[in-house]
């Protein structure tokens, strides 16, 4: 299957003397956590589909600095910041799509005033211009009449406002999209943000993915739809935790889309 | 003619503003005890909201029960005092009820019946207010943070507001002449009646004394809001305006770093190198905030602000399971503070004098700081755009950078970015490695 997946480097592209239209940002979890690491493929996919002319910076790409600067290592984000912009400059970088809400932000709003300037969008966005300019066309779908319920990352909805895309895109699917109580601007964390996710929660009576899962198992969903890799991971645990794994599977948007069009 | 109620009158007036004067000018010297932080951007942005959130309402009705309560409340507030200039003016020139002289009778009737109604509406959902608190115990207004004073505090203000409504209405129903124009009286109409028999003379002690009472309560009430949470019927307008305008997710990048880093990068920077003349002050004294007043002076406003509604709590997933963290709590924790040391200057003639405390440590402790997901819940709940999570990222960057004391997993975490560029032990070099797995 690996044959299928066309994923050239900036390196290449540099070679060649060529520049891509947009670079993917893989993002720590996409490269190395192995729940996340399917959806980068998913992804990938998608853009090999779409016939995207991408790149990736491979073995050049390097921790955003996103959890460290939440963490509150000022210095180290900035130092990890200050080795991605002049990478990222010097392949004169103008567009980038990540799987990662908190990749997105923290490229988006931070690395501006730190000399990083780009257009950057998340990849449920990317994937809702790739339907939208028909380069993606989806006609036939597995998951139509299943009833799919979104988790909204927090560094996607409330972070930067974007509710949307992932609800459009997910539309594509012909699914009975269901909405939890708490969704959108009220949507509950799943309690990997802000470091969490490289921690041991502080002391109380329940884990925030706990709670979050009960929220989504409320709506009687088929799957539960997710688009950010922390979120996958917590969801993914919570539904274990409350034993519904048999019955409700946890996807990331691209995963949705990359198999309903059989990729 | 006898001058002395104007007289007195006038120095009730002089005596309640000026004591409020007094303790605004403390306020805005306390506020200022924050660092400096450029607002001047997004000019139009920072107007559109405060007409909106602040004016508007716009984000209170976002629950819609406590939000359309709390606009009638508002709007009743704002309104009345149109009756309150009256009052000083009778009060100053011992005219009675100048306005219905000066006005044609069918408007005044109609601007003091849009007064009854609106004070019955506005005592009405005091009550439910009251009711909501005490009765039903809605759970944000009895978590651990609202035990005793900050209680009752809500509970005074909700007791103000009901008697000063009581005695407008009551001033109405025991005024004969007013009555006697039916015209306006549409809510005291229905009070008057418990009067009837009474004799003129207490009739009139009667309108006279809820007509002291009113005007002497509103004054007391202005005068309370310094001492308790109820500053946001003022604050809430500079404290929309100043609030956040770029994205939620948005954390401003520490300067002071960048100089830093950037010399730390620079292959031809001279580590020996002197520090240029003049330039050896720009050090900041620390990283983050461990007290007052190394947070903006836009957080303090924040704190002053807060009104302890509690909705950023009872959006917060830390405190929804049980953590300590409590949204509310760090912007209470961090007024009071600011009160401590603002009272530290007032006993030490304008000077602050190490009192061996500081916000961090005896006021919010690190398992708070270190529960919080940085969700941005809290900020999107607050109806006055209220940001407490800025101020626990503050707190984490003091207690990282200056004290070293992250937790020992993130400590790891941070090490593994350090060596290996993700926050995971694995090599850079197999970043690509999905690729053909």
């Amino acid at each position: 299957m690996s044959e299928l997946l066309n994923v050239p480097t900036m390196a290449e592209f540099m070679a060649e003397g060529k520049q891509p239209d947009i670079l993917f940002w893989v993002g720590s979890a996409g490269s190395y956590d192995d729940r996340a690491k399917k959806i980068t493929k998913a992804f990938v996919k998608i853009l090999n589909k779409a016939g995207v002319n991408f790149a990736v910076l491979g073995t050049e790409e390097s921790s955003t600095g996103d959890v460290a600067k939440r963490a509150g290592n000022e210095f180290l984000f900035q130092m990890q910041a200050l080795m991605n912009i002049e990478l990222l400059n010097s392949y004169e970088v103008k567009r980038i799509v990540t799987c990662d809400p908190h990749s997105f932000n923290c490229l988006k709003n931070e690395y501006p005033s730190l000399g990083g300037n780009y257009e950057v969008l998340h990849h449920t966005q990317f994937i809702k211009e790739l339907i939208s300019s028909k380069k993606l066309d989806i006609k036939e779908s597995d998951y139509k009449g299943k009833q799919i319920t979104f988790h909204d990352p927090c560094y996607l909805g409330r972070a930067n406002s974007e509710y949307d895309a992932p609800r459009e895109v997910l539309g594509s699917l012909n699914a009975n999209l269901v909405e939890m109580k708490r969704s959108k601007e009220r949507a509950l964390c799943c309690g990997a943000g802000g470091a969490q996710m490289f921690k041991e929660p502080e002391k109380g009576d329940k884990d925030i993915n706990e709670l979050r899962t009960e929220d989504a198992l409320k709506t009687n969903p088929d799957i539960i739809a997710t688009a950010c890799p922390y979120c996958m991971t917590m969801m993914t645990d919570g539904v274990k935790v409350k034993e519904q794994e048999q019955k409700v599977k946890v996807l990331d948007i691209a995963e949705l889309i990359a198999s309903s069009q059989n990729l | 003619m006898n001058y002395l109620p104007n007289i007195i009158f006038a120095i009730a007036l002089i005596v309640g503003f000026g004591y409020f004067a007094r303790n605004v000018k403390k306020l805005v010297r306390n506020i200022k005890l924050g660092q400096d932080v450029d607002v001047s951007d997004n000019r139009s942005q920072r107007w559109k909201n405060m007409i909106n959130i602040a004016l508007g309402q716009s984000k209170m009705v976002k629950r819609p029960v406590s939000g359309f309560l709390h606009v009638v409340v508002y709007i009743g507030f704002i309104i009345i005092n149109i009756e309150v200039l009256e009052i000083i003016i009778d009060g100053l020139f011992g005219t009675h009820r100048i306005f219905s002289q000066v006005l044609p009778e069918a408007v005044y009737g109609f601007l003091i019946g849009s007064f009854e109604v609106l004070a019955f509406l506005v005592f009405v959902a005091v009550v439910v207010f009251w009711i909501r608190r005490n009765i039903i115990k809605i759970q944000r207004f009895w978590k651990s943070e609202m035990k005793g004073w900050p209680k009752n505090d809500g509970n005074f203000i909700l007791y103000f507001e009901m008697v000063l409504m009581i005695l407008f209405l009551v001033m109405n129903a025991a005024d004969t002449t007013f009555q006697n124009m039916e015209s306006g009286n549409v809510i005291s109409q229905f009070i008057s009646p418990l009067f009837s028999g009474m004799s003129p003379e207490s009739l009139h002690i009667i309108e006279r004394g809820a007509w002291w009472l009113h005007i002497v309560g509103i004054l007391i009430f202005l005068n309370y809001l310094y001492f308790s949470k109820h500053l946001h019927i003022l604050l809430a307008f500079p404290n929309t305006f100043y609030g956040r305008v770029n994205n939620k997710g948005q954390l401003n990048n520490l300067e002071s770093v960048t100089k830093e880093v950037k010399m730390m990068m620079d292959p031809d920077a001279d580590p020996f190198a002197a520090a240029p003349e003049g330039a050896e002050d720009e050090t900041p004294a620390k990283f983050g905030a461990s007290d007052v007043q190394d947070l903006t002076w836009v957080q303090l406003l924040n704190a002053y602000t807060c009104t302890e509604c509690g909705r950023c709590t009872s959006e917060c997933p830390a405190n929804l399971t049980g953590k300590k963290l409590s949204p509310r709590k760090i912007m209470m924790d961090t007024r009071d503070r600011l009160e401590e040391v603002g009272k530290n200057i007032d006993v030490n003639n304008g000077e602050f004098k190490d009192d061996g405390k500081q916000l961090l440590g005896d006021y919010i402790t690190n398992e708070e700081i270190w529960a919080c997901t940085s969700c941005n819940a809290c900020v999107e709940a607050c109806p006055v755009s209220i940001d407490p999570l800025s101020i626990i990222i503050e707190m984490r960057r003091y207690l990282v950078m200056e004290q070293s004391a992250a937790p020992a997993e993130l400590n790891n975490m941070m090490t593994n970015i350090e060596n290996n560029g993700a926050p995971w032990p694995y090599n850079q070099m197999d970043r690509l490695n999905w690729k053909n797995e």
